[in-house]
């Protein structure tokens, strides 16, 4: 594990796997996991690259504020999650479309 | 001196017109319906008039004359004065018309009483005085041309004054009608004259004339007959008589006052007052219609039983005398016999008047509103119960018959003598005197034969007899007065001889002046053969005169000829005459329904070929034209243009609203999409 590439393959595929994910699930906590993979796939870039350009702390650091700020949003997704339960007794995104003309 | 030669006559003009003017606003609210307003102006008049007829005889210059005028109209090209001209002849006709009217003013006060349009009857007179007037100063054609159908006017208002009555109302329409066809020719015969000569005044117009390059020959002959037809029409002239008998409908003192000084006057006035511009074709023209008029109208007088109509036949007669006087020259003959038979005949229409005011009384009170009141057959022996009335009748009846002694004789006298001798020089024309004497019989006879059936004999309807009275002062005044006004004494003076006027103050003041028309005769030339035919021509007419009256006096007084056995032996002449000639129906007959159908046939072609096919044509094209361009807005620019617009837009927005699902991940989806091709695009 010495090169750049493999990593940055990994993330590209997490990355995929979070955007099928998210376009594809019909369950919201689905899509929110998918983004928690595609903020994921993003760290890895981060790490990857900090890494390999003389270990400057950088990218760590930055890895650690999106790994706060995924913590967050998903705090503040679930309200909204739970929030969207209560109202249509259902957390299936496509029926979350009444702003639909 | 001057002023007053100017402001009276302004006066004498618009008194009348102020008086109408009063009258017909606000004649309902005066006391009496205001007639005290209209008999004080025209009385007014009457006393200014008789101060310029003296102011006149003082002077006692034939060739006075006073004239004043205003630019009424000035384009340069086309000017129009306004102006009054007072000579002698102006003098004299404002007092005749000023005296007439006054008499008819006080007259209708009681023949009028109670009228339901009292105040209007009183305005119109006024109005009709006011144009009377109006032509008699006229100093220009435009100007008489003005007042000229003004009198046309106010006569068919005061013609159909009753007009609740059809016969009224058609004889007003009647009246005015054939005035129109008169007026049509005066009309073309100013402009005639106009086109020529570049003015309307009556200096301009002679002196022009007189210079023989403007207008000659046949141009001035044709003018001259297109301003008698004017006078015929008014005068009531053969062709054109046929309104006056109808005229009758109206009151009858507006009968006296429109055929005896102001409406048929105004005819012969303005032929006196333009006799120097006819030419010797035009005049004797004239004094044929003249001549004819005066033997066809007494011809049907002879059989008439209505008073009234007997009287309008005379008028109708006496006109004929009058215009064949001017058209033989011996002009100022006519208008001296204009102004004596102004006098008499108003007061026969005031006698007549007072005949049939009692009638109507009589019948009211024994409830009879069937009987004719003016029908002489119910009258008879009336001498005796209206004795101020028969005996001005006699005396107004002598002067028109032509006895000596009376204001007519002298009058028909110097008209028949002018005749005479215009026919001693021009033998061809013999038989325009013949004209002359013939109707002179019969004018006496047909006059004798309405007194002695109105006033002699026995009463022939017993039960209103007793009813019938003599009429009051206000009615009798005029009639005294008119009566008193056709002795001869007044016409003479300053010199006391019956059978002459050579010496009188009319003789003296109204002079014959020459007649422009180069070539035409002179005054002196006809007034010398008038002069040498004088007693025979006043031998002949007291002849006919005798004739006339004996006639009637052995057919209706001594009844020793029968009436009845003559009419049935000439059987057809008398129902020719009773019939009028049967004038109106063949108008009606070659006139009106020729005419009629004329105009049917265009109202046809009008409605049936030019608006079915023409107009209903160009209507349909209109119509298809506009369905079709309707058709083009609608389906094409709306429906495709506008509408496809919107429609463009509709189908647009709905499909593109496909796109908006709702759906989270669509819209992720596009987003990846975009970037992906975004990247491709960028990697190459």
């Amino acid at each position: 594990m010495h090169n750049l590439e493999s990593y940055l393959f990994i993330s590209a595929m997490l990355f995929c796997l979070g955007v099928f994910g998210v376009m594809t699930r019909r369950n919201a906590i689905a899509v929110l996991m998918g983004i928690e993979l595609i903020l994921n796939a993003a760290n890895i870039n981060f790490v990857a690259f900090s890494k390999f350009n003389g270990m400057n702390l950088d990218g760590h650091i930055f890895g650690l504020l999106v790994i706060v700020l995924a913590a967050a949003e998903a705090a503040v997704a679930l309200a909204i999650i739970i929030n969207m339960y209560n109202n249509m007794n259902s957390i299936n995104v496509d029926e979350a479309a009444r702003l639909r003309q | 001196m001057d002023n007053t030669m100017i402001t009276l006559p302004l006066l004498i003009l618009f008194l009348p017109l102020i008086s109408f003017v009063i009258l017909i606003f606000f004649g309902k609210k005066l006391p009496r319906q205001g007639d005290w307003v209209a008999v004080g102006s025209i009385v007014t008049t009457f006393f200014f008039a008789l101060y310029l007829f003296f102011q006149m005889l003082l002077e006692y210059d034939p060739n006075f004359s006073h004239g004043a005028s205003f630019s009424w109209i000035d384009l340069d090209a086309f000017k129009i004065d306004q102006g009054i001209l007072i000579d002698n002849l102006t003098i004299i006709m404002l007092l005749i018309v000023a005296l007439i009217s006054s008499c008819t003013h006080i007259f209708s006060l009681k023949y009028m009483e109670g009228d339901i349009r009292y105040n209007r009857y009183y305005a119109y007179l006024g109005l009709f005085t006011f144009s009377m007037n109006g032509i008699v100063l006229a100093d220009n054609l435009i100007s008489m041309y003005i007042s000229w159908e003004l009198v046309g006017v106010s006569s068919y208002l005061l013609i159909g004054h009753w007009f609740e009555k059809d016969s009224a109302a058609d004889a007003s329409i009647k009246a005015f009608l054939t005035n129109r066809v008169g007026d049509i020719g005066f009309f073309i015969g100013i402009m005639l004259l106009y086109s020529a000569v570049g003015s309307f005044a009556f200096g301009p117009i002679f002196d022009s004339i007189a210079t023989g390059n403007t207008i000659t020959g046949l141009t001035l002959t044709l003018a001259g007959l297109g301003i008698f037809l004017g006078a015929a029409g008014k005068s009531s002239q053969f062709p054109l008589h046929i309104w006056l008998p109808d005229a009758m409908e109206g009151p009858t003192p507006v009968s006296a006052l429109m055929h005896a000084a102001t409406m048929v006057a105004a005819g012969v006035y303005m032929s006196v007052r333009l006799f120097p511009i006819f030419t010797p074709d035009a005049l004797l023209v004239i004094a044929y219609i003249g001549g004819i008029t005066a033997i066809l109208a007494s011809l049907i007088a002879i059989t008439q039983n209505d008073i009234k109509k007997v009287l309008a036949y005379s008028t109708v007669s006496q006109l004929g005398y009058m215009i064949l006087a001017v058209g033989t020259g011996v002009y100022t003959a006519a208008f001296f016999h204009l102004l004596t038979h102004a006098m008499f005949k108003a007061n026969l229409f005031y006698c007549s008047g007072s005949v049939i005011h009692s009638m109507h009384h009589a019948l009211h009170k024994i409830h009879d509103e069937k009987t004719d009141p003016q029908d002489m057959r119910n009258m008879g022996g009336f001498k005796e119960k209206m004795p101020v009335t028969y005996w001005s009748m006699l005396i107004s009846t002598l002067a028109i018959a032509g006895v000596p002694l009376f204001s007519g004789f002298l009058s028909k006298d110097a008209i028949l003598a002018g005749t005479l001798g215009f026919a001693q020089h021009h033998p061809e024309h013999f038989l325009l005197p013949l004209f002359g004497f013939c109707a002179a019989a019969i004018t006496a006879f047909y006059m004798f034969r309405l007194i002695f059936m109105t006033f002699h004999g026995k009463p022939k309807m017993q039960n209103i007899f007793k009813d019938i009275h003599e009429s009051p002062k206000e009615m009798t005044g005029p009639i005294v007065l008119l009566a008193t006004l056709s002795f001869f004494i007044f016409y003479t003076l300053p010199k006391f001889n019956p059978i002459s006027t050579k010496e009188s103050w009319f003789t003296q003041l109204v002079e014959a002046k020459d007649s422009v028309v180069p070539g035409g005769m002179t005054a002196g030339e006809i007034s010398g053969y008038a002069h040498h035919a004088h007693y025979l021509a006043m031998g002949l007419s007291i002849v006919a005169a005798t004739i006339g009256i004996l006639l009637a006096v052995l057919m209706y007084y001594k009844n020793i000829v029968s009436p009845k056995k003559i009419s049935e032996r000439f059987g057809f002449l008398y129902d020719w005459s009773l019939n009028k000639f049967y004038f109106d129906e063949n108008y009606n007959r070659f006139l009106y329904q020729p005419l009629l159908k004329l105009s049917d046939t265009i109202s046809w072609l009008d409605w049936e070929f030019y608006d079915k096919y023409f107009i209903n044509g160009f209507g349909r094209a209109t119509n298809l034209l506009s369905k079709l361009s309707g058709k083009f807005d609608y389906d094409g620019i709306d429906q495709g243009l506008v509408d496809g617009l919107g429609r463009i837009t509709d189908a647009g927005g709905k499909n593109l609203r496909k796109i908006q699902t709702g759906r989270l991940q669509n819209y992720l989806l596009y987003v990846v999409a975009g970037i992906l091709v975004i990247i491709i695009i960028q990697a190459f």
